[in-house]
């Protein structure tokens, strides 16, 4: 790891201001990704601005018929979530299958979206939930948020604050992992909501995540893993690496949705 | 150079530290308690765990000035004196070890899950549990069956796994 | 047997200080004033090396030095060597490539280390390593040994010419083929043994300290054997004589072959302590790991055994490619060779056996011995040949086995071997009844009805352990002797140490040797200690590796017991006056059969050393020594049977059940040896279903994380169903075959042959994982 400097701030306008001080900083949040980021020297900021101490950024709660999840909220916690668990429990099932039980108690959920892993799990729930990003400076809908791989709407100096989303009527999440890194190979996410049906695929696109149009009409017409079965989906666009061909990765996204629209 | 107030194993410590110093790294050198090891660098063999405010997380994955003001426990401070841990009892009685490397933080994951479980533990559960843990000597089989035996011991259960 | 003695399932000794943190490994080792080895390595497989300058480097904070191959060579500091030679079959022999500890003019993988920066932090080093410019001039590149042997392919040694190491043969050719001629049936196929990363969790780590007064060198070192060690570092590296040279191997994390070897960076460390004058510490990272420890397997094979019509094998032919990578590693060329083709002859009656070998340099990693060595390819090969014979014979894969088991002892094979115990019949009945093999129609429609794909295989295992008779492996290019040596040491008040050559590094000797000595002399094991690892305190040994602690290890110390029984009885017999043959030792005391005369164990060994009363012109003291030198290799072997689920949709499989039926000989600590398998079998499976090592073609490794190299974990595996059958081993004085390997060698075909079966196809590449198990039903589809 190369040099870099350490702060804790205590409110999200002190950790905003460290970021506009130091133009090389970056937010730490559980720092399960950028620390090993760091270690390989793949990543070399000059300061680290610990979110974890800032209490604004942690916690699930519901207002207005929505949920509200603060950015610094630990994985393991939104797995246990009673008001989580009970209003969407296909996000809490996905949280508790994010990397392992030590990665879950200090890796966030705005630590994950902001990074846009293209195998990532949350990008594809938020994606799917329709869930809005509330940043420091405003409120961003998921599918303007996740813009690419590793990429996203946030400015530079943009701190996200919390995400939340009106519950769906049904949702559910179905991941394949990669048998190494034990991150997605390709996970899908659907819900059926007052939105209609949305259907988002992570660890597949070589854009990071993305909405699959073809599936949501036709579930929209009937919920049903059967409604997928005259679907196919094209490799073209997916990724292809050591794990996986592109069409691998495509036969793979009709097998979760379909597992996913089951579980739901 | 980041100053840090922990507690580690019960001590009040007190230090002063590069900034990009891991915990793992300040638990292995700066207080020489080397029962931490570092197995890979990609935040996935788990030889690194120790507890933070309670929590099993990986030692290599976090900086010491982030644990700074946290409660640390590490496997030197799992039991006291001459007792053992039921788990560290259980993985000597079902020979859950063979080179020793993995085997700290082994342990200090098997007491997570166990406090995290409740008495409410199942191989597949064991198994799913121990992802972050990787052992190449014991093939996992002796693992499972002593946290199995150390859930059932502290939880009163009437049999160990078999 | 006492509870505590042969045959028990004592839990471990030295479990203690591991799980309490307290074990001492390399890397917890600290002396005073010591600084941090960077090493500086190449980014390309392979490249003309030009100038390094390492100005910027030296400038930075912390460092003291930058050190290249050039000042190495200045220092006369020799090459890595391979210690074992064989000759090709035309009697040319091997050709050796230089591999000098820090590259000199050429680098030839990724990873090779082309100068060592030290510093007083690790931090530092690392920040300097990467300020160090190094000018490559890029070469062209191979990674694959078939490619290598092409015409055209580029050179990796100059001594190399075509990249071939040797041309090596064994068994009759003719013959061979005139029985595959003449059968009745024959299948053919390509195999590969996919190449494997050891992956002990404990990376690999080395501490050199330098004193110039007494101008002597300590190593602290992940070693499995340093007395090896320090023989080559003296004899062949030049780094200093034994009587100026300790290494001490402390707790080491895991081996699997991967310490066997001698590597740059221990040389290395020794070196630059010396020039540098102070203690210097390496510890690789884990992608050093994966980039610089040796691998293991790699193996392309064409295959063909010959049946008559009976079903009965005639004839077996073997062509195979062995990638040894970049450079020839200590016992490099004996793996695809003596430890492979030699074990051919597998469990069955081949009345002709021919195998041609040829080893290859290319652009990769060095390729040595991983669990098993050789073995592990040798089972893989007949085990799937046997399986894919009876399904194309359309008989069952177990009778077309048992049919053609070797039954008389001793038997000698085509191919050097000569088996001297079995009774394969019991492993395979004992492993069928465990698997319940008759109930599998039922559970697979069972799992049809669920969606699942299930299928059964069996492989049936032998290897050579116990390494080895010296004269036989001299005989055949070893440079060393394979004996081992013991002292056991009885202290004054009757405690006893055993100082041995072997290395434990996770087999548990501390418990299982003091089982030995506390069954002899009636002691509880706390009153005996184990001591290895450390040349200053131990007598030359020849270490840990190929399952020999046990048969050959403590063959030593039974040998040097025998001596220390026979002096006890002596002194025993004077102080009771009564005869020496009358004499036994039980119960910690020494007793005159048949009476009620006694006197306890602790005052036969107060009387060896007050030396007061000892029988006529007896020397003092209660200390014997024993080398012990194998008869022969030792023959485990078993029956495996792997039983899995895969998913048709996703490709992935499931090992739902996994049943080993293994014949160790006699077994000291049923406990231990059952660890031993488990963990065997997870790297077998592991192998089978999800390790791969996988270049790409301009030599950068894919897979040298964990993100991308998939490690077995506990999710992927079932609980095993081990068990054991029991033919003594005839060729040594405790029966003890050895049970390290086995699990890696019996489980990979067993697996591949549960898969194929599942999804009914004939072939398919190691791993067996979703992608290619999925592939494998798309072109079946
Ligand atoms: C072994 C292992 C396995 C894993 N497996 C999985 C898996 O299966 N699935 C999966 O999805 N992930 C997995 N992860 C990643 C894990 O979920 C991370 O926790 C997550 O991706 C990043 O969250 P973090 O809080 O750790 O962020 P950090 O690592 O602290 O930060 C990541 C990035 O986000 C930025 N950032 C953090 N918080 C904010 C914020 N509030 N506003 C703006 N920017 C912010 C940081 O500046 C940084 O650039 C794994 C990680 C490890 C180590
Ligand atoms: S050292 Fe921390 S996960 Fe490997
Ligand atoms: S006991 Fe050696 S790695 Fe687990």
């Amino acid at each position: 790891m190369y040099e870099t400097t350490y702060h804790r701030p205590a409110s999200v306008e002190e950790a905003a201001a460290l970021l506009a001080a130091n133009p090389d900083a970056k937010l730490l949040a559980g720092g399960q990704t950028l620390v090993p980021t760091m270690k390989q020297r793949l990543a070399a900021p000059s300061d680290l601005v610990d979110l974890r101490h800032i209490a604004a950024l942690r916690g699930i709660s519901s207002e207005g018929g929505r949920i509200i999840i603060g950015a610094a909220t630990p994985h393991a916690e939104v797995a246990g979530d009673a008001t989580l668990r009970a209003a969407c429990p296909g996000l809490a099932d996905l949280a508790a299958h994010i990397g392992d039980p030590h990665v879950r108690y200090m890796g966030t959920l705005g630590g994950s979206i902001a990074n846009n892993d293209p195998a990532a799990d949350y990008p594809s729930a938020m994606l799917a939930l329709g869930a809005t990003i509330h940043t420091s400076k405003r409120d961003i809908g998921a599918d303007d948020f996740f813009t690419g791989m590793f990429e996203t709407a946030l400015d530079e100096d943009e701190i996200i604050i919390a995400v939340s989303f009106a519950p769906p009527e049904r949702a559910a999440y179905a991941k394949f992992p990669n048998p190494a890194s034990l991150y997605a190979m390709t996970g899908v996410f659907v819900t059926k909501g007052s939105a209609g049906v949305r259907v988002a695929v992570t660890g597949a696109g070589s854009d990071g995540v993305f909405r699959q149009a073809e599936m949501e009409a036709a579930l929209s017409a009937d919920f049903s893993p059967a409604a997928l079965d005259g679907i196919t989906v094209s490799p073209e666009g997916l990724l292809e690496d050591l794990h996986a061909s592109a069409a691998y990765r495509a036969s793979l996204i009709k097998t979760m949705a379909r597992r996913a629209v089951a579980a739901a | 150079m980041a100053k840090l107030e922990m507690t580690v194993n019960g001590r009040k410590v007190s230090r002063v530290v590069d900034d990009r110093t891991l915990l793992a790294h300040f638990l292995r050198e700066d207080m020489q308690l080397t029962g931490t090891h570092v197995g890979c660098d990609t935040s996935q063999c788990g030889a690194c765990v120790v507890h933070v405010d309670g929590k099993a997380v990986k030692s290599c994955t976090m900086l010491a000035a982030q644990a700074s003001g946290a409660q640390v426990t590490t496997i030197e401070g799992l039991s006291s004196g001459a007792d053992l841990h039921p788990v560290q009892r259980a993985f000597n009685e079902h020979h859950g070890l063979q080179c020793g490397f993995c085997t700290t933080g082994m342990i200090m994951a098997s007491v997570d899950i166990i406090a995290r479980h409740g008495g409410d533990l199942d191989e597949a559960t064991v198994r799913a549990e121990l992802e972050g843990n990787i052992c190449r000597c014991t093939g996992y089989h002796n693992i499972v069956k002593a946290v199995l035996a150390a859930n059932a011991e502290m939880h009163g259960a009437s049999q160990a796994a078999e | 047997m006492g509870i505590q003695g042969i045959g028990a399932s004592v839990a471990r000794k030295e479990d203690r200080r591991f799980i309490t943190g307290a074990g001492r490994y390399t890397d917890d080792m600290v002396v005073p004033g010591m600084m941090h080895a960077v090493f500086v390595r190449s980014p390309h497989a392979h490249a003309t090396l030009g100038k390094i300058d390492s100005a910027e480097a030296e400038d930075m904070p912390g460092v003291i030095a930058v050190l290249t191959g050039e000042q190495l060579k200045a220092d006369e500091i020799g090459n890595l060597i391979c210690g074992w030679a064989i000759s090709s079959k035309d009697g040319a022999p091997m050709n050796m490539g230089e591999w000098s500890p820090l590259a000199v003019g050429k680098v030839r993988y990724v990873g090779d280390a082309v100068a060592v920066v030290v510093a007083e932090t690790r931090a530092q080093a690392r920040d300097a390593a990467e300020a160090v410019m190094v000018d490559y001039d890029e070469l062209p590149v191979v990674v694959d040994a078939l490619e290598a042997l092409k015409e055209g392919a580029p050179q990796v040694h100059d001594n190399a010419p075509g990249n071939l190491i040797f041309d090596w043969e064994i068994g009759e050719k003719a013959a061979t083929e005139q029985a595959l001629a003449g059968a009745a049936h024959v299948t053919k196929m390509q195999i590969r043994n996919n190449r494997l990363v050891p992956n002990a969790m404990e990376p690999r780590a080395a501490l050199a300290k330098y004193d110039r007064a007494e101008d002597h060198f300590t190593l602290w070192t992940t070693s499995q054997n340093p007395h090896v060690a320090r023989l080559v570092l003296s004899a062949f590296y030049n780094v200093a004589p034994e009587n100026k040279l300790r290494v001490i191997a402390p707790d080491v994390g895991g081996g699997f072959g991967s310490k066997i070897y001698i590597y740059p960076e221990e040389i290395v460390c020794l070196w630059a302590s010396k020039r540098t004058g102070v203690p210097v510490k390496w510890v690789a990272e884990r992608t050093e790991s994966f980039l610089t420890d040796a691998h293991g397997r790699d193996h392309l094979t064409e295959v063909e055994m010959g049946f008559d019509a009976n079903n009965r094998i005639v004839g077996l032919k073997v062509d195979t490619i062995a990638n040894l990578g970049a450079y020839m590693s200590l016992f490099s060329s004996a793996v695809p060779t003596y430890l492979y083709a030699t074990l051919l002859s597998g469990q069955y009656v081949i009345p002709a056996i021919h195998a041609n070998v040829r080893t290859v340099y290319t652009n990769t990693a060095p390729v040595d011995a991983y669990r098993g060595a050789g073995r592990p390819e040798a089972t893989y090969l007949l085990e799937r040949m046997m399986e894919t014979a009876a399904r194309e014979l359309g008989v069952s894969p177990a009778e077309l086995r048992r049919m053609n088991f070797i039954r008389e002892y001793p038997y000698q094979t085509p191919v050097i071997m000569c088996y001297d115990a079995g009774d394969y019949e019991a492993s395979l009945d004992a492993a069928m009844k465990a698997a319940d093999w008759d109930g599998f129609p039922a559970r697979r429609a069972e799992a049809e009805a669920r969606g699942k794909l299930r299928g059964i295989g069996m492989s049936c295992y032998i290897e050579a352990c116990g390494i080895a008779p010296s004269a036989a492996v001299g005989a055949l290019g070893a440079g060393v002797g394979l004996w081992e040596s013991a002292e056991v040491r009885v202290n004054a008040v009757g405690t006893v140490e055993v100082m041995t050559g072997s290395h434990s590094h996770g087999q548990g000797h501390e418990t299982t040797f003091a089982q030995l000595v506390s069954d002899r002399l009636g002691l509880p094991l706390d009153q005996v200690n184990i001591v290895h690892g450390d040349t200053d305190k131990v007598q030359m040994g020849m270490g840990t590796y190929g399952s020999r602690s046990g048969a050959v290890g403590m063959s030593a110390i039974a040998k040097a017991l025998d001596k220390v029984e026979t002096k006890a009885k002596k002194i025993a017999a004077h102080l009771l006056e009564a005869d020496e043959g009358d004499i036994v030792i039980e119960d910690g005391h020494c007793k005159v059969a048949g009476t009620d005369k006694q006197v306890p164990w602790f005052q036969v060994a107060l009387a060896a050393y007050t030396a007061h009363n000892l029988p006529d012109g007896m020397e003092p003291g209660l200390k014997e020594g024993a080398f012990y030198d194998p008869s022969n290799f030792t023959f485990p072997a078993g029956c495996y049977i792997c039983e899995v689920e895969v998913d048709p949709e996703t490709g992935k499989t499931d090992v739902v059940q996994f049943v080993a039926s293994d014949d160790f000989g006699n077994i000291i600590n049923p406990l231990i040896v059952e660890g031993q398998v488990h963990g065997g079998l997870a790297q077998g499976i592991g192998q089978a279903l999800l390790e791969d090592t996988a270049y790409d073609a301009s030599g950068q490794l894919l897979t040298a994380s964990y993100m991308d190299y998939a490690m077995p974990r506990a999710a992927d595996l079932p609980s095993f169903n081990v068990g054991t059958t029991v033919t003594p081993c005839p060729s040594n004085p405790l029966g003890i075959k050895g049970c390290g390997e086995a699990g890696a060698i019996g489980s990979p075909p067993a697996l591949i042959n549960a898969v194929t079966d599942a999804i009914g196809v004939r072939d398919l590449t190691m791993p067996a994982s979703p992608r290619r198990v999925w592939e494998a039903l798309q072109a079946k589809a």
